[in-house]
């Protein structure tokens, strides 16, 4: 038992417990933030793997902007709490056991592959986010100027969406 | 150091249990909560790749899930405000004209 | 031009003739159809003659004569063209054929001058003889089997030629199924020849089977099954014990039909492709024995089912029944010639006798019963004594022509020898002399019946009046064949040659009885006796119906359920009917029909159709309207996608590897 392992647990646990608080809580606004607890722990974790770069994005993007934007919209809204109908009954029924089975299926393929997933390999080094730079402006800039161009689609999409009505 | 695969397992259970409540939920917007649940589940297994294999590319693809999302979740929620303005109410089962 | 070149003319007249008629005739004036139709026939009766005196001047190298026009199939090995052939059966066969198929068109335009359908007769009338003269002039089993099929076809559309009645429209039917049980024989009878030799074609077929040894008797060899299935089409068409049922019904049909189809020329079909075949049959000991103890018997079954019949076209039926009978005794006993002898006077005294009962039945207004004919003989005598010429040779009495072809018949049965003893020989002259008495007797009653005697219909509502001329000149030129048409074999009488056994000599090339010298007496002997047979039943005849009228009736009351068998016809329509044909329908609509085609064949349609609306019904489901049900189907169709990745790594092998 080393100190990273011990992190990992403890940050795994609010990941996990985070999870089933967005299932069980009754009012929206309890999951976003409940979500918002996953996320800042799977930060964390990214953390712990080194990534630090992507850990920060994590929280500044993820945590701070597309969380924001839920809680707006769950104020926007007026949700309030969940009503309880149920006209699927498909989903009643099989909900569980396929959502159990998947689990399942994804864990034992992964507990298969432990010889061919090398682990314990981590060297403890950071990644240098001037490594991650050269990759993304020099590997993966078509699919960076790509993304720009979805975002600029996105905010014209969200702004269309949301205009009011009666306006030309 | 922690075994790649414990972080591959608790991918797997977030992504589970994401899909628990994307089937059990009623409400609109805890149903995309979960969808952003399992993008989170997955980008947790990019990185994790990334660090055993030891090559970058798995966190430049979670930054690109990132902000992929990030466009997903402001349409998404556009259109969100619209069904809801139609039926004023945040029940998912209230989207049902395709019901014979 | 040689004609021999061109021997397709032949029978290509009468098929123009025929399609003339059928598509343009029926806007046309009955003068018209008759020219096309008469026309074409003649012309292709002069074309026979004129191929026929080609052939007398052919070296006999290249008899016989065979043209092939083009090829018709070719599968494999086999190859069957539409080949032509002459030779000396050839001969007899297409003169007889054409000769008297004028003869009798000219008759019908007469007949049939005031009924319907009268380009269609003809029509009909016109592919017969087109069938007819492929099925003789064929040169290999397939062609000949085309023609053989098309005569039947001809019957068919010829019987139930008055088909808004019932019983005509039956009568057709029932001789084309008949018929087809026959021919089921006839094609497997070819088949297993084709396996047996490799073609179908006569000359080099015949040429592959004459050095073969002969089946012994007895044994089933392959000749002996061959033969004996040719023999079971040869009874279907030339209706022959047991499918000889049709014949009698065939009489719905117009007369002239019966005359040419049903007396002269399709019924002897059968006999004439025996003699064709003569090298196989006489590979087949047994088979002959066989064709010969049924041609007996029928001749005898069928001569006793007319004595009491009151009909006049059926007692004409049963007559031509029995005489074919006599034909096959004749081939059967090896006497082919002799066959083909009575073939040919047969076709003139019975198609004479036909005529000429037409021209009474038209003269008598329809009547057909002779119950209700008597004392036409001073009415209407040119039909009388034409009649009574055909009665006399079919009788068999000399000089006419069926004293000559019966006798010769008669006396090769006598000296047949088979089983190594004459006792079959012996048997079967015996039941054909009684057989030639009891001919003898039911036609002169016919005669005596018809024309002598009192009246009994009642003379003022029936006007008896003589046919014209276009019916009775083909009356005369037959009742002419029918005297001097066994003349041929006269000479041999007294010591000289019988010119149409030397005419058939190359075909046949087999000695037949009459050849024998020192034989002359016993061929005096029992032409003698033939003679006193004949006599014996024209005076028993001459007692019941003329001496003593009711006589007939008194012993018919004696022996009642003798006359009643005989008049029912041994009830053998009523057996075949409860033995065959209820069975076949009741399988027909029960299992064919109910529970193959609807149960099975419907069934297994209807069965997909309502399957595919099970499916659809099923997976229709999966469309609900309903967004979570959605979610979750998405979330199965991950799982099936994510199980498909992942499946490799789940099998044993892979665990045992990474232990």
């Amino acid at each position: 038992m080393n100190a990273p392992l011990i992190i990992f647990f403890v940050l795994a646990a609010m990941c996990v417990i985070g999870a089933i608080s967005l299932i069980l809580q009754r009012h929206p606004i309890h999951s976003a933030l409940s979500l918002i607890v996953v996320m800042v722990a799977l930060a964390g974790l990214y953390l712990l793997m080194g990534a630090e770069f992507v850990a920060a994005v994590q929280i500044i993007v993820y945590g701070g902007a597309i969380m924001v934007l839920f809680v707006f919209v769950i104020m926007l809204l007026n949700a309030g709490l969940e009503e309880r109908t149920n006209f699927s009954k498909l989903a009643g029924f099989a909900g569980v056991p396929l959502a159990v089975a998947l689990t399942g299926l994804l864990a034992a393929a992964v507990a298969r592959s432990q010889d061919t997933v090398q682990a314990a390999t981590q060297t403890g080094a950071t990644a240098p986010t001037k490594a991650l730079a050269n990759l993304l402006f020099q590997d993966f800039v078509y699919p960076f100027e790509l993304t720009s161009f979805l975002i600029l689609v996105a905010i014209l999409g969200a702004i269309v969406l949301a205009a009011p009505r009666g306006e030309s | 150091m922690v075994p790649t695969h414990y972080y591959l397992i608790l991918s797997a259970i977030l992504f589970g249990l994401g899909v628990v409540a994307f089937v059990f939920k009623r409400n609109i917007i805890t149903i995309f909560m979960s969808i952003e649940l399992m993008l989170n589940a997955v980008n947790l297994a990019f990185v994790a790749f990334s660090q055993a294999l030891n090559k970058l590319d798995g966190q430049v693809f979670v930054l690109f899930v990132i902000v992929v999302a990030a466009a997903e979740a402001a349409v998404g929620l556009g259109i969100i405000i619209m069904t809801v303005r139609n039926r004023q109410t945040l029940n998912v089962e209230s989207v049902n004209l395709l019901k014979l | 031009m040689s004609i021999l070149n061109y021997l397709w003319i032949i029978p290509a007249l009468p098929l123009l003739g025929s399609a003339i008629n059928g598509l343009f005739g029926k806007k046309w004036p009955n003068k018209i159809v008759n020219t096309v139709a008469v026309g074409s026939t003649g012309l292709s009766f002069l074309a026979a003659l004129e191929a026929v005196r080609e052939f007398t001047r052919l070296a006999p190298e290249n008899i016989p004569w065979v043209q092939q026009y083009f090829t018709w199939i070719i599968a494999g090995n086999f190859r069957a063209g539409f080949d032509l052939q002459i030779d000396h059966l050839t001969v007899v066969m297409l003169l007889v054929v054409t000769g008297v198929g004028w003869l009798i068109h000219i008759y019908s335009t007469g007949y049939m001058a005031h009924e319907g359908g009268y380009y269609r007769f003809f029509s009909y009338l016109n592919l017969f003889m087109f069938f007819m003269l492929i099925l003789v002039l064929a040169a290999n089993y397939v062609l000949l089997f085309v023609g053989w099929e098309g005569v039947g076809l001809s019957s068919y559309l010829l019987i139930g030629f008055y088909f808004l009645r019932k019983s005509a429209a039956d009568a057709g039917k029932k001789a084309f199924i008949v018929n087809r049980i026959g021919d089921f024989g006839f094609m497997l009878g070819m088949f297993l020849l084709f396996k047996a030799f490799g073609t179908l074609d006569f000359v080099p077929l015949f040429a592959k089977a004459a050095p073969l040894p002969a089946d012994a008797l007895g044994h089933l060899g392959m000749f002996t099954v061959a033969c004996l299935l040719l023999f079971m089409g040869a009874c279907g068409k030339s209706a022959q014990l047991p499918l000889y049922v049709w014949l009698p019904d065939a009489m719905e049909g117009p007369t002239p039909v019966s005359a040419l189809i049903h007396a002269a020329t399709m019924v002897t079909a059968g006999v004439y492709v025996v003699a064709r075949s003569h090298i196989l049959f006489t590979h087949a000991p047994t088979a002959m024995f066989v064709v010969a103890v049924v041609g007996c018997a029928t001749a005898f079954f069928a001569a006793t089912i007319g004595l009491v019949q009151t009909d006049i076209k059926r007692v004409l039926a049963y007559s031509t029944v029995s005489q074919l009978g006599y034909m096959f005794l004749a081939c059967g006993v090896g006497a082919f010639s002799a066959g083909i002898f009575h073939l040919m006077t047969h076709a003139f005294f019975k198609a004479l006798l036909f005529l000429a009962a037409g021209s009474v039945i038209h003269a008598m207004g329809g009547e057909q019963d002779m119950q209700r004919m008597g004392g036409l003989g001073k009415k209407i005598r040119w039909t009388y004594l034409t009649m009574l010429t055909a009665t006399l040779a079919i009788a068999g009495f000399p000089p006419f022509a069926g004293f000559f072809s019966k006798d010769t018949i008669l006396f090769n049965a006598f000296k047949y020898k088979t089983f190594e003893s004459d006792t079959a020989g012996l048997i079967l002259y015996a039941v054909g002399l009684l057989t030639a008495l009891l001919t003898s007797f039911y036609m002169f009653r016919l005669i005596f019946l018809t024309f002598k005697g009192k009246p009994r219909y009642d003379e003022k509502k029936v006007h008896v009046h003589e046919s014209p001329w276009s019916m009775l000149g083909p009356l005369v030129m037959l009742a002419l064949l029918s005297t001097i048409g066994g003349w041929l074999v006269l000479p041999a009488y007294f010591g000289g040659e019988d010119y149409f056994f030397r005419f058939l000599a190359p075909v046949f090339n087999a000695p037949e009885a009459t050849a024998e010298p020192g034989g002359r007496s016993l061929e005096w002997i029992l032409a003698g006796v033939a003679v006193l047979a004949a006599t014996t039943g024209l005076a028993i005849a001459f007692s019941l119906y003329l001496r003593r009228p009711g006589k007939s009736d008194q012993l018919a009351r004696s022996m009642r359920g003798l006359y009643n068998t005989l008049l029912n016809k041994y009830y053998v329509d009523e057996i075949y009917a409860a033995l065959i044909v209820k069975p076949l329908l009741w399988i027909s609509h029960n299992v064919l029909w109910q529970t193959v085609d609807v149960r099975a064949i419907d069934g297994t349609v209807n069965g997909l159709a309502d399957g595919a609306l099970g499916i659809g019904d099923g997976v229709r489901h999966t469309q609900s309207g309903n967004t979570r049900s959605y979610a979750v189907w998405v979330v199965i169709g991950a799982l099936v996608i994510i199980a498909i990745i992942f499946w490799p790594s789940f099998r044993p092998t892979t665990i045992g590897v990474v232990r």
